[in-house]
């Protein structure tokens, strides 16, 4: 019996590991009737892996068994690995006895689809109303839609779920077309926009009627798979603003194309994960999130990708010094955070000190701003004057010269010639 | 020269020192906890007995002042138990009562800017506490964890472990300061064990387990391993995320 449950959790873990959304934070899910569990709003990583990713969900599938032959996923039907699948029963065991020993925050539940898309979304149903209505769990569930199911199952399992999520996985419909030629876009537009309708409208009701249940309380997010396919940065980013913006997304995740099969269509096996790419494609997108940056300021058809050796916001400062340098004593707050350097919580904290006196640079050091990099963008109190105006290309030599790139092993790959 | 202050190191002796510091106004003082104290011919002193009316009034004048964040704040920097972070909170505390409402934002002010720092170093050891806690179920269903955090969290967890996990009975004991947390499926209270040098573990042995745990604890290490993408190996990046002291709670990682 452990054997089995073992070869299984093994096979379906695995197969469950490409998808990179970890998150458990969003959602307000309250510990009713002494049951187990509690969502915490910030969420908790229980654990990261070798990798350094976190873990704080068991992520598995229902089952690898899957009727499309998508080229880039692991459990496409033409790859001869092994298959298996869950009970329900052993899906809410594993959670409850894993959640009872503090291992993890909740379930991620996403199933290869065997038959067709209802079939598939009812058993997943299954699974998220044996933990809630009978287990009395209020931990939290990750919940994948499968595109193609009937709207009154989706919209069932919302009721339980508190994230949803589907996966666009190419950044263009091209791409798609190429790697994945049942599937489209608008196979995943049309759920996500399903939920999202019914997200808005259970939030106008609850306000009007205090007993509406919770729907999806964290909202929905989507993973885009990157460097299967030859798009640029920009395209990719694009993508994702116009996902936060129509369909009001939680997240947009980006993950690195692992080489997992020999078709001649993708990269060959072997071939190193662009984790430099995936990196800075994420700090473009907190940029938008966080930032106030609009994806077109930070790539446009003159800069369609971006830098490899410095961030988003050091080049998009680089690009722009007409802006600098910014006077941290007078500038707004929207300024101050575009400085390369200082970051959010810096920059509140600026805000609020700047009121009982001009701030000097030992102060800015002890707030947190990363001075090396922000003293060629800024002014503060005690700034020596500075004879003559730098060059982008000297900035950019002055910052790299006294950082040290984590990255900068692997970006010398190219031949230097002279 | 600075007068000294020797308190016993309670937060209610700190405020008391605040209250006696503002019935004299003896300038600048350094803070001393009394078991930490050797006399000095040439300093002057003065012992802070801890009163609770006089802690009570500095505390809600202080509530007075500042929103919950900057109390919880001052909290928490005073569980950090370190020497210089309570010299701060004292600082800080004084300069709040000498200055207009909305004093705890200025950031440029050293006192102002540690006692942030420091609340925010106990809130991250006690988000780590709420991760990385593993519970392991002894025969008789009671779910235990032994930890030694680096700053005195316990307070701080009790609230989200006593709402998570409330149908079942749970002890976290600080094996460090030797107090711990009981929870009996209604309330959590304080308790105190006499434990065997040899029980000053994270992981009790397998003797007294239930029968179930051995089972679990494999099925997580296994969902560990298979969840883990050999290509994208970070060692760096995990041990910043798991430093390596955190590492003999974790269930995943013992062999």
């Amino acid at each position: 019996m452990s054997e089995r449950i073992r070869e299984k959790l093994n096979i379906l873990a695995d197969a469950a590991k490409y998808d990179v959304s970890c998150s458990s934070s969003g959602s307000n899910r309250k510990n009713t009737n002494k049951g187990l569990g509690d969502a915490s709003s910030s969420g908790i990583c229980h654990t990261y892996t070798a990798d350094g990713r976190c873990v704080s969900l068991l992520k598995i599938l229902l089952t690898n068994h899957c009727i499309f032959d998508c080229a880039y996923c692991v459990s496409r039907k033409s790859n001869d690995i092994e298959r298996a699948a869950f009970t329900v029963e052993e899906v809410v065991s594993l959670t409850m006895n894993f959640y009872r020993r503090n291992y993890i925050e909740g379930l991620f539940l996403s199933s290869g689809i065997f038959k067709n898309a209802d079939f598939t979304m009812e058993r997943l149903l299954k699974v998220v109303k044996k933990l809630r209505l009978e287990e009395n769990f209020n931990g939290y569930i990750h919940l994948k839609t499968i595109p193609g199911a009937s709207e009154e199952l989706i919209t069932e399992a919302g009721m339980y779920a508190d994230r949803m999520s589907i996966n666009l996985e190419m950044p263009t419909e091209s791409g798609l077309k190429l790697l994945a030629p049942d599937k489209s876009h608008q196979e995943v537009i049309d759920p996500l926009t399903l939920v999202q309708n019914q997200i808005v409208q259970f939030k106008e009701e609850k306000k009007l009627i205090k007993s509406v249940p919770k729907f999806v309380p964290a909202g929905q997010s989507t993973q885009m798979v990157i460097g299967a396919t030859p798009e640029s940065d920009k395209d990719i980013m694009h993508t994702a603003a116009a996902f936060y913006k129509n369909l009001g997304l939680k997240r947009v995740y980006y993950s690195g194309y692992i080489p997992i099969s020999n078709d001649s269509r993708l990269p060959v096996i072997g071939t190193q994960p662009p984790l430099i790419r995936e990196n800075r494609l994420y700090q473009t997108d907190w940029l938008m999130r966080f930032y106030g940056f609009n994806v077109n300021e930070l790539l446009n058809d003159a800069n369609p990708h971006l830098d490899v050796d410095i961030d988003p916001k050091l080049s998009w400062a680089l690009r722009n010094l007409q802006y600098f340098p910014v006077d941290v004593n007078v500038a707004s707050y929207k300024m101050i955070l575009r400085i390369p350097g200082v970051g959010v919580s810096s920059a509140k904290k600026i805000v609020q000190a700047r009121k009982f006196g001009r701030l000097r640079i030992d102060q800015l050091r002890k707030i947190g701003v990363s001075f090396n990099r922000a003293r060629h963008f800024m002014q503060c109190a005690d700034t020596p004057p500075q004879l003559r105006d730098y060059q982008s290309t000297q900035i950019k030599s002055f910052i790299l010269a006294e950082s040290e790139s984590k990255y900068k092993k692997s970006t010398n790959n190219q031949l230097i010639l002279f | 020269m600075r007068i000294t202050y020797i308190y016993d190191g309670s937060l209610e002796a700190l405020l008391t020192g605040v209250f006696e510091w503002f019935e004299r106004k003896p300038g600048p003082v350094q803070l001393r906890n009394s078991n930490l104290h050797q006399p000095d011919a040439f300093l002057e002193e003065f012992t802070v007995v801890a009163d609770r009316a006089k802690a009570d009034r500095v505390w809600s004048a202080l509530q007075k002042k500042l929103d919950r964040g900057w109390m919880r704040r001052i909290y928490c920097a005073f569980l950090s138990e370190q020497p210089d972070v309570q010299q701060h909170l004292f600082d800080l505390v004084c300069y709040l009562f000498q200055n207009e409402k909305g004093a705890e934002n200025n950031f440029g002010n050293e006192h102002v800017l540690a006692v942030s720092q420091s609340a925010k170093k106990v809130e991250r050891e006690k988000h780590r506490m709420e991760a990385f806690i593993r519970f392991q179920e002894t025969a008789e269903g009671m779910f235990y964890c032994g930890i030694d955090p680096d700053f005195n969290v316990l307070p701080l967890i009790s609230n989200h472990f006593r709402k998570r996990y409330a149908d079942q009975q749970w002890i976290i004991y600080d094996l460090k300061r030797k107090y711990g947390l009981y929870y009996d499926l209604s309330t959590v209270e304080e308790i105190e064990m006499e434990l065997s040098p040899e029980a000053l573990k994270p992981n009790v042995g397998a003797g007294i387990l239930s029968g179930k745990e051995e089972l679990y604890a494999l099925l997580w290490k296994d969902y560990f391993n298979s969840t883990n993408i050999p290509a994208r190996k970070n060692t760096k990046l995990h041990v910043q995320h798991v430093p390596k002291r955190y590492w003999k709670y974790l269930t995943e990682k013992q062999p």
